[in-house]
C-alpha cells in the first residue's frame, strides 16, 4: 500500500503515504471493533487507503506537489479518480512494488539499510520485527530507517523501472539485497525461527516480481529465485518441531520440500540460458546437488568440490572457503577435510563464526579424537548466537562424552 | 500562443458506472493528449448539474441553473492554442461529442486598461 501511495504522491511525500496507510489501519480497527472482521479484510483495507488517497489529494490539491508527471492530473476532478482507481489495480500495486524495490536500493544508502528499508516499506516490517531480524536493537533501526528514507525522500522521485540502462545499473544491487534477505531468514543468528521463515518468503515473494518484469527476469534472477527454492526446500528439515537444529547430515530428507525442489531445478534450467555465470548460478547448483542427492553418502562431493572451487575465484571469502573444506573432507575422508580447514588463510576472520570450529569438532571427532573434537565443540557453543545453535553444539559436546 | 476555455455542455451524467468508467478513460486519453501536446493549461473540472444563481443588486439566490440538460455548462477546460482555427481544432478530439454534447471554444478576453 505503502508503495502504490508514494507512487501517487511521489517519493518525496513518502512520510504522507505511510500516513494515509496508518490511518486506513485506524479506521479498520475502528470499524472491525463494531461490526466485525470483514469477508475479504485486505480489500477493505485497500479501499479504505484509496478513499483515505482521495481525501488527502482533494484537500491538498494545491497545497502540495506530487509525483511530478502525475500532478495535473490529480489537481482535477476530471481524472483524480480514475488515476486513483488504476493505482489500485493489481498490476499497477505490482509495478509499483517493484518500483519501490529499486528505488529502496539507493546507491547511497549501505546494502543493510536498503534491506532494512525493504522490509520495513515492501514488506510491513516494524520497526521491532527489522530489528529481531538483523539481531540489533530497536533503537539501532529506530535511527536508521529514518535516515534511509530521508535519503530516499530526496530523490527526486520513485526510480523508473521503464529505463533499460537504468535497471540494468541497478539490478545487480536489487539482487544483492534479496540475497541478504533470503539468507538473513536462511542462517540469520536470530532466534525466532517465525520471523527467519518469513524472511526468505518476502525474499521469494519479491524475486518473483522480478521475474514477472521483462528487464528482471535476467539469467541471474533466474539463478537466484533458483538458490532461494532449492534452499528454502530444506528449511522445513533443517528445524524441527521443537526446534532444533538439524545440520545437513542429520536431515531427515523426506521433509524436504519436493515441489520447491522441481521448481528450483527448473528455474535453475532457465538460469543456464544466458551466457553469464553469477555467484548466485553456483550457490543454487550446490543447493541442486544436495537436493537431489538421495543421501549424504549419495551427494556427489566432487561435483560440490568443483563448484565451491569456481564459486572461490570468483567470490573468495572464508566462509565459502569453510564450505569447500567441509565438502572436501566429505568426498576425501576427515584428515583431508581438516587439513583443508586449516589451510583456510583468513581463518581469525573467521573466529567468531561458530560453525568454524563446529567442522573442526566435526573431522575431529571422526577421525576418532573425541577429545579434541569436544574443545571445538565447546569454543563453538561459546560462540552461539541464539538458543537454537547452543542447544545444537550442546548435542555434540554429548556425542564426544559417548563416543558416538 | 493564447488561451482558450473550453467549456463543454451535455455531458450524459446518468450513466451507469461502466459507461461512466468507459467515458471517463476517453477523458483521459484526450487530456492526456493535449497535455503532452503542451495544450493543457489547468485540466479544469467538471461540475454538478445543478447548484445556486445568485442575481441582481438584490442578490438575491435562486436554484439553477434551470436550462434544459443539454445547455448546462458540465465541465471547464483551459487550454492554449495558435488562434482560435487551432483551438477548434484541438476542441473536436473530445469524447463528448461522440454522446451529442458540445464545446464552446471561447478566447480568454486579454483586457487592456
Amino acid at each position: 500500500m505503502v508503495a502504490v501511495l508514494t507512487r501517487l504522491f511521489g517519493v518525496h511525500n513518502l512520510a504522507l503515504a505511510e500516513d494515509v496507510v496508518q490511518d486506513a489501519f485506524c479506521r479498520a480497527l475502528e470499524v472491525w471493533s463494531f461490526r466485525g472482521v470483514p469477508e475479504n479484510p485486505a480489500a477493505w483495507l485497500m479501499a479504505a487507503a484509496k478513499n483515505r488517497a482521495l481525501d488527502v489529494l482533494r484537500r491538498e490539491r494545491t497545497a502540495r506537489t506530487y509525483e511530478p508527471e502525475l500532478t495535473r492530473f490529480l489537481q482535477s476532478e476530471w481524472t483524480l479518480a480514475p488515476i486513483v482507481e488504476e493505482m489500485f489495480t493489481d498490476k499497477a500495486i505490482k509495478d509499483d512494488q517493484l518500483r519501490m524495490m529499486f528505488s529502496c536500493c539507493h546507491p547511497r544508502l549501505p546494502e543493510e539499510a536498503q534491506v532494512m528499508l525493504i522490509l520495513h516499506i515492501l514488506c510491513g516490517f516494524g520497526i521491532d520485527e527489522v530489528a529481531s531480524a538483523f539481531v540489533t536493537t530497536y533503537t539501532a533501526v529506530e535511527k536508521r530507517i529514518p535516515r534511509a528514507k530521508k535519503v530516499l525522500a530526496g530523490s527526486e522521485r520513485l526510480f523508473d523501472t521503464q529505463a533499460p540502462s537504468d535497471f540494468s545499473t541497478r539490478l545487480p544491487a536489487v539482487q544483492g539485497a534479496l540475497y541478504l534477505l533470503f539468507n538473513e531468514g536462511y542462517h540469520g543468528a536470530s532466534a525466532e525461527f517465525a520471523v527467519r521463515a518469513e524472511l526468505c518468503q518476502e525474499a521469494m515473494r519479491l524475486a518473483a516480481l522480478l521475474l514477472d518484469h521483462p528487464l528482471g527476469a535476467t539469467s541471474v534472477t533466474y539463478a537466484l529465485s533458483a538458490l532461494m527454492c532449492l534452499n528454502k526446500a530444506r528449511l522445513p528439515a533443517r528445524l524441527n518441531a521443537s526446534g532444533k537444529l538439524n545440520s545437513l547430515f542429520d536431515q531427515d530428507r523426506s521433509l524436504w520440500d519436493q515441489k520447491l525442489v522441481s521448481e528450483g531445478l527448473q528455474l535453475l534450467d532457465l538460469s543456464a540460458k544466458g551466457s553469464e555465470l553469477s555467484e548466485y548460478h553456483l550457490e543454487a547448483a550446490i543447493a541442486a546437488v544436495h537436493a537431489t542427492a538421495q543421501s549424504v553418502q549419495a551427494t556427489n562431493w566432487k561435483e560440490i568440490v568443483s563448484l565451491y572451487d569456481t564459486l572461490m575465484s570468483l567470490r573468495p571469502n572464508p566462509i565459502v572457503a569453510l564450505n569447500r573444506a567441509i565438502a572436501v573432507g566429505q568426498r576425501d575422508g576427515a584428515e583431508r577435510g581438516l587439513t583443508e580447514l586449516r589451510a583456510i588463510t583468513d581463518a581469525e576472520r573467521l573466529g567468531k563464526y561458530p560453525f568454524y570450529q563446529a567442522a573442526l569438532g566435526e573431522f575431529e571427532l571422526r577421525g576418532g579424537r573425541p577429545q579434541v573434537a569436544r574443545e571445538h565443540f565447546t569454543a563453538a557453543l561459546a560462540l552461539s548466537r541464539n538458543a537454537t545453535e547452543r542447544q545444537f553444539f550442546g548435542q555434540r559436546i554429548e556425542a564426544c562424552d559417548h563416543g558416538v | 500562443m493564447s488561451d482558450f476555455t473550453f467549456l463543454y455542455r451535455g455531458r450524459d451524467t446518468n450513466a451507469s458506472p461502466e459507461q461512466m468508467q468507459k467515458t471517463m478513460e476517453k477523458w483521459r486519453a484526450w487530456f492526456k493528449q493535449l497535455g503532452e501536446k503542451g495544450h493543457l493549461k489547468d485540466i479544469g473540472h467538471p461540475l454538478e448539474n445543478t447548484g445556486k444563481v445568485v442575481k441582481g443588486k438584490q442578490k438575491s439566490v435562486t436554484d439553477g441553473p434551470f436550462a434544459e440538460a443539454k445547455d448546462v455548462v458540465g465541465g471547464f477546460t483551459l487550454i492554449q492554442a495558435r488562434d482560435l482555427e487551432h483551438a477548434v481544432e484541438l476542441s473536436k478530439g473530445c469524447p463528448i461529442l461522440e454522446v451529442g454534447g458540445s464545446v464552446e471554444v471561447r478566447p480568454i478576453q486579454v483586457l487592456n486598461m
